[in-house]
């Protein structure tokens, strides 16, 4: 398609693009971007993932708690995320934009999906535990872990791609320096396509990386839990 | 050891389920609970453990009890192998003590060590069964425990839950009187 539209301005060719990428690659300062928004990005992630959990836990144990935060969840859940960078952008730093809107995109989707596997839980395997005088700990390793775990490795899962490309997007529009999303609106900007593919190729890659090794090392923990159950 | 159940008065809405239910049971025997469904048999042993409350009536002596159960249902960990799901029903357990209880109950040293999931639905119910059996409890109940068993399996099953009563208290719900004859435990329809 590149070869019959003819202008590399408008569509870059893969060849281009190969060679914008590598031209990339051979500079210090295309590794301090990835590093940049990586860290970021992943920490926003982080951080919604234990605040998911924990919520997700004090939910599921108190409908006082759930019917409070339900509302507040509803409207995180609706709001389109370019209002959040907009908004964003008037209180945080540009630096700091994606730590925050990655953060807003995980949270309600860890909090949902915890809270929901956790009223999925057993009531019958509860009881059992209950007439057994199970301990908190052997419940929480035996009954709650097994059935909670699929949900939140499906949270992680719908969450990564999702905080990686709401990251990028809020990068775009806060343009802090040194970032992915500032050197993707720098190619717009001077017109250089080859090198704006060439970074969206970078994105891709790094979102399924993070994504595929992200999931390994849960299938990992996972394995050794239920390993250790038999 | 001295169960006293007092007008024991139970109902799920407008229907009464349990009527000024009355009964004392000792260690000395086992008792079978037999009647037709819906009499409350299920519901009794749900009151008797502390796992529902009577509208009227008492149970008194089952105070600081430790109590172990079958239920309808297998109710085992499903991710768990049979040894883990005994293993983790007791303070100090003891491994092959358990397996070998495990395969005198006709599993294989392979079968032991699956996830019970993979087990037969017969596999399973010995593994419940047996459960309750290696529990540090001082009563044992069961519900419905030898349903699906073959009449071999039952009476081998039957064999091993006398060998490894060790005095406890037994209270069985069954539908047949052979059950309460292998036992030898004392009848009480309801």
């Amino acid at each position: 398609m590149a070869m019959k539209i003819g202008k590399e301005v408008l569509l870059a060719s893969p060849a281009a693009t190969f060679r914008a990428l590598t031209g990339l690659m051979g500079q210090p300062a295309f590794w301090h971007t990835i590093v940049f928004s990586l860290t970021r990005i992943m920490l926003g992630f982080t951080l919604a993932v234990v605040r998911g959990v924990a919520l997700g836990i004090l939910s599921a144990w108190s409908e006082t708690i759930r019917n409070l935060l339900s509302p507040l969840f509803s409207v995180i859940k609706a709001v389109p995320v370019a209002s959040f960078i907009i908004l964003l952008l008037l209180w945080v730093r540009g630096g700091n934009l994606s730590i925050c809107i990655s953060f807003l995109m995980v949270l309600p989707v860890v909090y949902n999906n915890i809270l929901q596997g956790l009223l999925q839980v057993d009531k019958n395997l509860l009881e059992m535990a209950k007439v057994f005088r199970l301990s908190f700990k052997k419940q929480l390793l035996y009954i709650y872990l097994p059935q909670v775990l699929p949900y939140f490795i499906a949270a992680c899962t719908t969450s990564l791609g999702l905080c990686w490309k709401s990251g990028i997007a809020a990068e775009v529009i806060g343009m802090p320096a040194g970032s992915l999303g500032n050197r993707l609106y720098e190619t717009k900007l001077y017109m250089e396509t080859a090198e704006m593919f060439a970074w969206t190729v970078v994105i891709v890659v790094i979102s399924f990386v993070v994504e595929k090794g992200f999931l390994w090392l849960l299938a990992k923990i996972n394995d050794k839990i239920t390993q250790g159950f038999l | 050891m001295r169960i006293d159940i007092k007008n024991l008065y139970k109902s799920y809405g407008d229907t009464p389920v349990l009527e000024n239910f009355s009964l004392s049971v000792d260690s000395e025997k086992p008792v079978c609970f037999m009647g037709m469904s819906g009499r409350g048999k299920t519901t009794l042993f749900s009151i008797i453990m502390g796992l529902m409350k009577a509208d009227k009536g008492s149970v008194t002596g089952t105070e600081g009890k430790r109590f172990s159960a079958v239920f309808q249902e297998d109710r085992l960990c499903d991710e768990l192998s049979a040894l883990m799901n005994l293993a983790i029903v007791t303070e100090t357990p003891d491994k092959d003590k358990i397996s070998e209880l495990l395969l005198s109950m006709g599993l294989d040293e392979d079968e032991i060590r699956r996830p019970v999931t993979e087990l037969s639905g017969g596999q399973k119910r010995r593994v419940a069964i047996m459960r309750a059996m290696v529990s540090d409890s001082d009563i044992v109940m069961m519900d419905e425990p030898f349903k699906g068993l073959d009449d071999a399996t039952r009476e081998q099953v039957i064999h091993r839950v006398k060998d490894n009563l060790k005095g406890r208290m037994l209270m069985v719900i069954t539908h047949d009187e052979s059950d309460a004859e292998m036992l030898g435990a004392e009848i009480v329809y309801i």
